[in-house]
């Protein structure tokens, strides 16, 4: 990867870049998914504190950021310290963040009537401080609202996770559009792990690191998270040897 | 745009005694007696006691011949007005920063800006109406863009509350009676003689005839009403409500001013709270200009609170909404609730302890209007009812959902109907229909049966759920469930709804 090159020049001067940018952001400060495949595409080798991350559903995901919301609440849970979830649409259920290992006791949500006063209340959680993750449902996210949360969270060091949903599948092509954020991902569904016996295995993902500041696109197939919040990197094949990915419910 | 509630409480007298001793039944009819010289008349007269025969002026002599039964009590004026304030210092820490005594039978409040906090005008009107009819306080309100106006219409209307669109003034009082301008009974009486019935003939009168005739009062109340002289209202005040505040020889404007006028007054209040061990939860910024108007913010707090740097950050987060006007006279900042706050003390360790206390941050939001909440467990088998929103800075809540089964991310609101073939009674769907969109079903796991809660509602004795997780071929997978239980009609109606979206 390139931030294994061994090249001393090129790391002295990612070192002094890296000084230049803000000697109080703590870069090395990194939430790792625990999959190496995954980590290794990222700098630093897992989501960086103080970044905004971004992530979106596919297909009718987009519309109701299913998989995109729980993808945040896993990471959201194996963070430590409270979490502020923005929202202006209150259709979360929360038993199913709580099977991700999000603690109820954890999330205090902030819902708001526009669009905007979400942005807001992110940006005041962001500044904050202290807080595990601050994670904020949006339609629209412009360019500069995107710089400021981005901001605002290396201000603090508090991650901040967007979770995009548009109000119909066609406006979701705003994806497109450029922002500030340090990693986008899109979260897509797949048909779930093979089984055995007849039942619905463990949700399978497709995984999409869409940008990545400081590094390269990838994509993964990815097991849904489990009831901690971490993800595993999905061989494919339900060959069933791997007893755990077994769910509970089809016995 | 200043608008004003009005709230008239037209059996002060007789819900006083009632409530002073609920042993008196609702049904007897009572009246209060005043003293004038020897002679003793009816003062206040309770709905039965009017049904009755009696009003308000009888003879008391004359109303005990009326008819046997009838409760006496003598008035006391003292009480009532000691009553009346009593209920508007509670309205002032409910309701709006400004809130005043209309004597001797009213409360008067500047709602400028605090009626959203109640959801709207209309139900901040209803509310004052119910939670004083649920104290056994009869009450009239009424919202107008003046005191004035409020405090006719409020005496005026035959129904519970009124509220009059703003500069709907002039069509609103024009009919009512000159009685209602609040002017000396003396002049009532003598505009009466001159032919003067209601407020819209006296206002198209010329000035100067009823100025030379009646002095300036007839004119200044007039002014008043229509909103071309304001009227500031003077705040009720109790000696044990911590105050400070702050004059300026001369008028203070731009922002940064305030902000450190705000902030120098922040550590005063924290001081005097300190002396008296309270930490506050309501805390008032009133500001006083120079054109005699007022302007109020109100600042509200999750938790007792007496830290400078946390107050100090409430009041700067809408210290721009404050209009200076001409200029700022006065700043003072009042702590209308208070509670008792201990120091507390804290065992000194090297290692610094991280501080999760967001309730700094809770305040932020929810004086923004924002909703703030944590979700709770309820043991319910029924999904919609098994989460509750509780207060964001409530205690723990130990316990949490344990399903066998997974949940979906997100919940429908209410459940879908969507079209399903299936093989009755307890297999999924082969395929389902929902928004016009038919999908295969690849994968299915279930019935996981939830029956209805009998001991809330009746019909829900037999009810039954049958919920089913299904995968369709792109690998969407969804929440379903079927009414009732397929073999037995009692149970449900065997229709399928879609309740929610895995991730």
């Amino acid at each position: 990867m390139a931030q294994l090159s061994a090249n001393p020049v090129i790391t002295d001067l990612r070192e002094r870049i890296a000084h230049l940018e803000g000697g109080l952001v703590r870069r090395n400060q990194v939430l790792p998914f625990g999959v190496r495949e995954i980590d290794e595409h990222l700098p630093g080798r897992g989501l960086s504190f103080g970044a905004v991350h971004e992530f979106a559903g596919g297909g009718s995901g987009t519309v109701d950021g299913a998989a995109a919301a729980l993808f945040a609440a896993g990471i959201a849970a194996r963070t430590k310290g409270k979490v502020i979830w923005c929202l202006t649409r209150p259709d979360l259920f929360f038993p199913a963040l709580a099977q991700a290992g999000l603690d109820p006791d954890r999330v205090v949500f902030v819902e708001a009537d526009r669009e905007e006063d979400v942005l807001a209340s992110m940006e005041e959680a962001l500044l904050f401080g202290g807080l595990g993750a601050v994670v904020a449902e949006l339609v629209r996210l412009p360019m500069t609202a995107s710089r400021r949360l981005q901001l605002a969270a290396e201000k603090t060091g508090t991650m901040g996770l967007v979770v995009r949903r548009w109000r119909r599948q066609a406006e979701a092509s705003d994806f497109g559009q450029p922002t500030a954020s340090t990693t986008r991902w899109r979260v897509s569904v797949m048909p779930s792990e093979e089984l055995p016996v007849p039942g619905v295995g463990r949700a399978r993902w497709f995984l999409e690191l869409m940008r990545v500041k400081a590094g390269e696109c990838a994509e993964f197939l990815v097991g849904a998270c489990d009831d901690e919040g971490r993800i595993h990197l999905s061989t494919g094949a339900g060959d069933g040897s791997d007893t755990s990915l077994r769910s509970v419910h089809s016995r | 745009m200043t608008r004003v509630v009005s709230i008239y409480l037209p059996e002060l007298a007789t819900d006083r005694i009632r409530r002073c001793d609920p042993s008196i039944p609702a049904e007897q009819p009572l009246v209060v007696i005043a003293r004038s010289g020897s002679k003793r008349w009816v003062s206040a007269a309770d709905a039965a006691a009017r049904k009755a025969g009696v009003h308000v002026g009888m003879q008391a002599a004359k109303a005990q011949a009326l008819f046997r039964g009838l409760m006496m009590v003598d008035a006391d004026a003292a009480a009532d007005a000691a009553a009346l304030e009593r209920i508007t210092l509670w309205a002032l820490s409910q309701y709006s920063p400004i809130v005043a005594v209309d004597a001797p039978d009213g409360i008067v409040m500047d709602t400028e800006g605090a009626d959203h906090l109640q959801g709207g005008e209309l139900p901040m009107v209803t509310g004052i109406f119910n939670r004083f009819h649920a104290k056994g306080l009869t009450a009239r309100v009424a919202v107008a863009d003046t005191w004035g106006a409020a405090h006719a219409c409020a005496r005026a209307i035959q129904r519970e509350t009124v509220i009059v669109p703003p500069n709907e003034t002039v069509r609103a009082v024009e009919q009512l009676p000159v009685a209602r301008l609040r002017l000396p009974e003396k002049i009532v009486g003598d505009l009466r003689v001159l032919g003067f019935r209601t407020i819209g003939e006296l206002s198209a009168t010329p000035r100067a005839p009823l100025a030379l005739r009646f002095g300036p009062e007839i004119g200044r109340r007039l002014d008043q009403m229509f909103g071309r002289m304001a009227e500031p209202i003077e705040p009720i005040r109790s000696p044990e409500l911590v105050q400070v505040s702050r004059s300026f020889a001369e008028p203070i404007g731009a922002a940064e001013t305030i902000n450190k006028y705000v902030g120098r007054l922040v550590v005063q209040l924290v001081a005097e709270l300190r002396r008296s061990g309270l930490g506050v939860r309501r805390t008032d910024l009133i500001v006083e200009k120079v054109d005699g108007t007022r302007q109020a913010i109100r600042a509200g707090t999750a938790k007792p609170a007496r830290d400078v740097a946390w107050l100090t950050r409430l009041f700067r987060d809408r210290t721009e909404k404050i209009e200076p006007g001409f200029g700022i006279e006065k700043l003072s900042l009042i702590a209308i609730v208070t509670q008792p706050l201990e120091e507390e003390q804290r065992s000194s360790s090297l290692i610094e302890e991280q501080n999760d206390d967001i309730t700094p941050l809770i305040d932020i939001f929810g004086n923004r209007g924002q909703r703030v909440y944590r979700m709770a467990p309820v043991a319910s088998d029924i999904p919609e009812r098994s989460v509750r929103r509780i207060a964001a800075a409530a205690p723990k809540v130990a316990e949490t959902w344990n399903y066998q089964w997974p949940r979906p991310v997100r919940l429908l609101d209410r459940p879908d109907r969507i079209e399903a073939v299936a093989l009755l009674p307890d297999h999924p769907p082969a395929s389902i229909t929902w928004r016009g969109k038919r999908r295969r079903v690849k994968r299915a796991d279930g019935p996981e049966r939830v029956f209805g809660e009998w001991w809330k509602r009746d019909s829900e004795l037999e009810a039954v759920r049958d919920y089913f997780v299904v995968e369709d071929e792109g690998g969407e997978r969804f929440w379903i469930f079927r009414a009732g239980d397929g073999v037995d009609p009692e149970t449900g109606s065997r229709q399928w709804f879609m309740h929610g979206i895995f991730a």
